[in-house]
């Protein structure tokens, strides 16, 4: 085992600062910033968009896990705009690249990483959440162009996307996994109405869209007719890989310590008391857990081998973890948990009531917690597969 | 950067675990419990395989590897709940392994290197006092006093023992004024005694630092916890597959699914954290220090739960001696309790990360 970095990726390391250094950081300080150009910039050095072919916009450099996590890592510490987040990145290009048409990747993928094509994603139905493909969203080939009918749910930022990639059964005679087909919507198409959901935490960034005779060229289909749900499965495992990330946990951590130093108990600093020092180190060990086996699968990755059943963990542990950490900081937080983080006034440390909400949304969005137990007795301990009930 | 275990480290733990796959099956575990010499011949075959010298410098009859060389070795141990010898030998060898005695390590290395002689480490005074930062046994060149806790003792050819300031000292048992008087122990595997001392020639081990022995032992705990964590799992996926209740495997229930996805999910990831805080042991940093702590704490307390739950999913079967799963469980205490618990060593975190 070689904990250090080798010399080649400690200078990458001093490669990417001099970069951010010169593109990001002096720019910035002289209020001279224009984040289209440096995006463009740091594709051109290689820095993002790393396994994209160039053609539709990437920077295509040999994959390198550890190499992407410097990156992520210096990106950060620069506080630099790195990619263009959401599904249209980070669900639709991968699928579009693994099963489009070439007109497709052409047409949607360079214009979807610089982030003018917003996408979202006609995926979960009213009756349809777990039990995705008994989805009932209709579409039905006429005149060289499909119809859609139904009513899609918990579409996240549907009102101000151009564009949704869809789950719609196509061919209704077949078995229920087998006929589904994966479609492009223009969301500014005749027959679709956008209602928002507010949420838990006031927001609304979910919303349900309904489709009526909206109408879409026969060639927007990802894949063959019938066969959107490989597709889609190719999709639920980049949705499962973007969310949480040791990233996000680590700062998690580091803003509860901040917490426990700032809020008293019992007159003295949160941290200073054994029971909140011994609750601290506990989910200290926790997010060492999550770092080290990262570097393990990391490493795994790097070097073409498999990277074993514990990846399957991920969301759950990262999940769980972000629950354990909103319900210590509920408990430092002490009176102020009775004050509501919503609202145009000053808000506190009652903040963290917004996160004891939205790692909530972790446990649940891309496959609910009991999803991934499933997953993990099922295809990481072979146990024996679920029988689907009488329908 | 690489950060997994090396072929050599894959290919030394896999020839640990097929041995003991072969040699150490559950009924000879439980036979070892309550009968020494079926102990002594697992024992005798680890050491045919070069397990006494794995971190033992080759000047002295070893093979010179490191920490997670050795931790490796221990996990695979641990997964079997094999030989309770293995635990002290390997400790205390690591105490002869810090010294700067030459003499001493001359005369002994190469003795526990190929198991011609056994040691064990006599460090708890009571009242949690395990760390050397407690001890409070004094002496030059002989000591008076007693220390409990000691494990394998009566079969032990020297024991190291904590001294007052962190020192260390080498005592053998065929010495005057030792008296070893067993404690009736919870883990049957791994038997302790009271070991004392009146006016008892000893052998100070110069240079050696005790909190860094004591490091060690928190590192050899958790390779044995998470072997062992392991072994609940892998055993109640194994029984959740195979036994049957209303006409199809408990397996098949989600209940038992779930429970089954939580336990791999707590000790699977785990791996890695190990393995790190292993690696670093042979850095002596402060980092070390704290993740010798912090891993304690984290894989015994784990390992305590995963003993539970395997127990509780094999139902009936669980419960019964002849079964043998409480081996693991009793193992688990011992590793929870032995050298502090995690309160204990979750605290000297929080001290050593400067909270």
């Amino acid at each position: 085992m070689e904990m250090s970095a080798t010399r080649d990726h400690q200078q990458y390391r001093q490669d990417i600062r001099a970069f951010l250094d010169l593109e990001w950081a002096k720019p910035r300080a002289s209020g001279d910033v224009d984040i289209a150009a440096f995006r463009t910039k740091a594709i051109d050095a290689g820095y993002l968009y790393r396994g994209i072919p160039r053609r539709f916009g990437g920077s295509e450099q040999p994959a390198d896990s550890l190499k992407a996590r410097i990156i992520a890592e210096e990106f950060a510490r620069a506080k630099a705009p790195g990619e263009v987040k959401g599904v249209g990145t980070q669900m639709l290009v991968p699928t579009l690249l693994e099963c489009g048409a070439e007109w497709q990747k052409e047409k949607f993928v360079r214009k979807t990483l610089t982030g003018e094509y917003k996408w979202c994603q006609g995926y979960s139905e009213p009756g349809s959440g777990s039990d995705l493909a008994s989805l009932r969203t209709r579409g039905e080939l006429v005149d060289g162009e499909w119809v859609i009918n139904g009513q899609k749910v918990w579409t996240s930022y549907a009102g101000t996307s151009d564009y949704m990639f869809a789950l719609v059964r196509t061919e209704p005679d077949a078995p229920k996994h087998e006929g589904i087909s994966y479609l492009l919507i223009d969301m500014k198409s005749p027959g679709i109405q956008v209602r928002p959901l507010k949420q838990i935490n006031g927001g609304e960034e979910f919303n349900e869209v309904f489709l009526t005779d909206v109408r879409t060229p026969a060639d927007w289909i990802v894949g063959e007719r019938g066969k959107g749900w490989a597709v889609s499965k190719s999709l639920l495992k980049h949705e499962r890989n973007m969310i949480g990330g040791v990233d996000r946990s680590d700062s998690l951590f580091k803003s509860l310590l901040s917490l426990a130093r700032r809020v008293e108990r019992g007159g003295k600093p949160s941290i200073e008391d054994p029971w909140v020092r011994d609750r601290l180190a506990a989910l200290k060990a926790r997010l060492e857990v999550m770092r080290h086996i990262s570097l393990v699968q990391f490493t795994r990755e790097a070097n073409g081998a498999p990277a074993g059943r514990t990846q399957m963990m991920n969301k759950l542990y990262q999940s769980n973890y972000a629950g354990e950490v909103a319900n210590l900081a509920v408990e430092l937080l002490g009176d102020d948990a009775l004050l509501s983080p919503i609202g145009n006034r000053d808000v506190g440390n009652e903040r963290w009531l917004m996160q004891y909400m939205n790692s909530l949304a972790a446990a649940i969005a891309g496959g609910t917690s009991n999803i991934q137990r499933n997953i993990i007795a099922e295809r990481g301990l072979g146990l024996p597969r679920e029988k689907e009930g009488a329908a | 950067m690489k950060f997994d275990l090396s072929e050599d480290q894959i290919a030394l733990r896999d020839a640990v675990t097929d041995y003991l796959a072969d040699t150490c099956p559950i009924p000879v575990t439980l036979a070892a419990h309550e009968d020494a010499t079926r102990d002594k011949e697992i024992w005798d075959g680890l050491m045919a395989l070069g397990v006494g010298g794995v971190n033992i410098p080759a000047r002295h009859g070893g093979i010179g590897l490191g920490m997670l060389d050795l931790a490796v070795i221990a996990e695979a141990v641990g997964r079997f709940a094999a030989p309770g010898r293995f635990f002290p030998h390997a400790l205390a060898t690591q105490a002869l392994i810090l010294s700067e005695n030459e003499a001493t390590k001359a005369e002994w290395l190469p003795k526990l290197a190929s198991g011609e002689a056994l040691a064990t480490i006599a460090l708890a005074e009571g009242q949690q006092r395990w760390l050397a930062e407690d001890w409070m046994l004094a002496g030059n060149e002989r000591l008076s006093g007693s220390k409990l806790f000691v494990p394998v003792a009566d079969e032990a050819d020297l024991i190291i023992v904590g001294l007052e300031g962190r020192d260390l000292a080498l005592v053998e048992t065929s010495a005057e004024g030792l008296r070893i008087a067993a404690t009736p122990t919870f883990d049957g595997g791994r038997p302790l005694f009271e070991v004392s001392f009146d006016a008892t020639p000893c052998t100070r081990l110069a240079g050696a630092d005790g909190t860094r022995l004591c490091d060690a032992g928190l590192l050899l705990l958790c390779a044995d916890a998470i072997g062992g964590a392991a072994h609940c799992v892998d055993s109640s996926v194994a029984y959740a597959k195979e036994r049957e209740q209303f006409g199809r495997p408990i397996g098949s229930f989600q209940a038992v699914k779930h429970q089954l996805a939580d336990m791999a999910l707590e000790v699977e990831p785990s791996m890695g954290l190990f393995w790190y805080a292993a690696n670093i042991y042979d850095s002596n940093s402060v980092e070390s220090a704290q993740f010798s702590a912090l891993a304690k704490a984290h894989f015994t307390d784990l390992y305590a739960a995963m003993a539970r739950r395997m127990i509780e999913m094999h139902g009936g079967i669980g419960y019964t001696w002849e079964f043998g799963a409480h081996v693991w469980l009793k193992r688990s205490v011992f590793d929870r309790t032995f050298l502090g618990t995690p309160t204990i060593h979750r605290a000297r975190y929080a001290q050593l990360a400067g909270w």
